[in-house]
């Protein structure tokens, strides 16, 4: 829909790309939003597709929902380990110079289910009910200082700050300081061909600026009465509390982009394509009781996470192709929620499916989000609170994305308020 | 039609009926029980159908196995005991007729 703005020719020509050609790994179709048209052509002649020459390698793509399920709950055969080259499309640890980070993400069983266990507690329903009335009003204040009737930037001064407040309250992190946080989750997926840092040292010395942090607020955790926080848990959980310090840091790191980046593109894709889908505003506006529904909705429509990659064990056949012992296959999240045979009118916006749950963004299987529920907890409150006091939050401009193959982000959205 | 009562957190009772083949997750879905969410729609691949079999029950369902994906995802759910199942893999039939679910507080 939006791609069509954003290049009117892009459908004819894509249409015209023989398919052995199609490489999805180019951050440019992120960028300019034309990534949909090669995933519709790729679901449609050649859903499991291989392509040999790429910035990344060789890689096969996946790009149907049930494929897509398959690989990723068979962790036995489709590894998620770091030294094999991790979860994303572009190798962990193949840059010279860049910090290799250890995370239970890019882990297999049992290293990883011991790491998992340590951590999820922080995010388990029970916390999660604790932290609601702090993150309202947290919420409600960021709202409230907000200009009525004037453009301004909805990723600056709401999508980041209302994540950043979050995962702060989730760290216990000095309150003043939480801009670092997402400062660190920019740094921690940048490139330095993003711009967000000039070079992948700047970026490591940025990110051992932050190991140093955390290690003095570890250091005073640990020697503190056990609490709810992310970092006291590690600190004191026999699991993790004597983590060799790159996995230390890897694992924060994990947290940090997890819960920020994530969560921040769901909260502007959301009023995009509330603004895009003008009935679907309407009906939202009518009865706010479907703002639990339209959460999950907005999640899978956006797909934060474009892909999860793995490595293949063994040989495996899937979609009549063979999928050879070492190669590269990467699930894309971004295609398979937009799957017409698994999902209903995938290609439209609709904020009262049956089964809005039913999407791929947060992965299924062992690797699955372990902060789903927090973040559909931020959606729903932020959802709810715009509607108290706003009866239109209307996109002004152009949206910018992010130049990146799994970073689906938002980067700028002018927006103008009108009062309730 | 075979009857299984889901007990929620809260401690109120609901008495469904579901057909033979389905799973105990249908029964919730389908009658609209409160508590079993059933995200990846009932291939055992998320963990949020957790239910706590009841203990007079469990030999009947059977116990979770231990080296499967149901326990590979449920290791992470919140609240299990020995008596936690995931009810998509709980197939419905006569002899588990009256069957008794009670259900977390949440699932995630």
């Amino acid at each position: 829909m939006d791609s069509q703005i954003a290049e009117p020719d892009a459908a004819a020509r894509i249409a015209s790309i023989p398919i052995e050609e199609i490489d999805v790994a180019r951050p440019s179709l992120f960028q300019n939003d034309t990534i949909g048209l090669f995933f519709d052509r790729l679901r449609a002649e050649e859903p499991v597709h291989y392509c040999r020459e790429s910035y990344v390698g060789p890689y096969w793509s996946i790009t149907k929902f049930d494929d897509i399920m398959a690989l990723d709950t068979n962790h036995k055969v489709f590894s998620s380990e770091a030294k094999l080259g991790g979860i994303a499309i572009q190798d962990m640890h193949s840059v010279e110079g860049a910090l290799e980070l250890e995370m239970f993400i890019a882990m297999d069983p049992p290293k990883h289910d011991q790491q998992r266990k340590a951590v999820t507690p922080a995010v388990a329903p029970s916390n999660l009910q604790l932290l609601e009335p702090i993150i309202r009003k947290r919420a409600g204040e960021i709202l409230d200082e907000l200009p009525i009737g004037e453009d301004f930037d909805w990723v600056d001064k709401v999508a980041i700050e209302l994540t950043t407040m979050t995962l702060a309250t989730l760290f216990d992190f000095p309150w003043e300081e939480r801009r670092k946080l997402t400062r660190w989750s920019d740094v921690a997926t940048a490139a330095p061909e993003t711009g967000i840092v000039e070079s992948y040292e700047a970026r490591r010395e940025e990110l051992i600026g932050c190991a140093m942090y955390f290690k003095t607020l570890w250091d005073e955790r640990i020697n503190e009465e056990p609490k709810n926080d992310l970092i006291s848990m590690m600190a004191h959980s026999p699991a993790t509390r004597d983590m060799p310090f790159l996995e230390f840091l890897g694992n924060l790191m994990l947290l940090i982009v997890g819960g920020n980046d994530t969560t921040r593109n769901s909260i502007s894709g959301g009023v995009l394509a509330l603004n895009q889908s003008p009935d679907e505003y309407a009906k939202l506006d009518a009865d706010p009781s479907l703002i639990s529904k339209m959460v999950p909705e907005i999640i899978r429509w956006q797909t934060p996470l474009t892909h999860m990659r793995r490595t293949a064990l063994e040989d495996w056949e899937i979609g009549g192709k063979q999928i050879k012992k070492g190669d590269k296959v990467v699930m894309w999240y971004l295609s398979g929620n937009r799957d017409e045979s698994a999902i209903e009118r995938a290609d439209q916006f609709i904020i009262d499916r049956k089964n809005p749950r039913h999407h791929l963004s947060f992965g299924y299987g062992i690797h699955r989000c372990m902060g789903n529920r927090l973040a559909e907890l931020q959606l729903r409150i932020i959802w709810e609170e715009i509607h108290k006091r706003f009866s239109r939050v209307e996109v002004t401009g152009e949206p910018e994305r992010l130049f990146s193959n799994l970073v689906r982000g938002i980067t700028r959205l002018p927006v103008r308020l009108r009062a309730r | 039609m075979i009857k299984i009562t889901f007990v929620a957190s809260d401690g109120e009772r609901r008495e469904v009926e579901i057909e033979e083949g389905e799973t105990a997750r249908e029964a919730a879905l389908y009658n609209d029980v409160p508590g079993i969410d059933g995200d990846c729609g009932g291939v055992c691949a998320c963990a949020t159908c957790h239910v706590h079999v009841d203990p007079e029950w469990i030999d009947k369902v059977g116990r979770l196995m231990h080296d499967g994906m149901e326990a590979d995802l449920l290791q992470f759910a919140e609240g299990t005991t020995e008596y936690s199942r995931l009810a998509c893999q709980i197939p419905m039939k006569p002899m588990l007729d009256g069957l008794v679910l009670h259900l977390p507080e949440q699932q995630y």
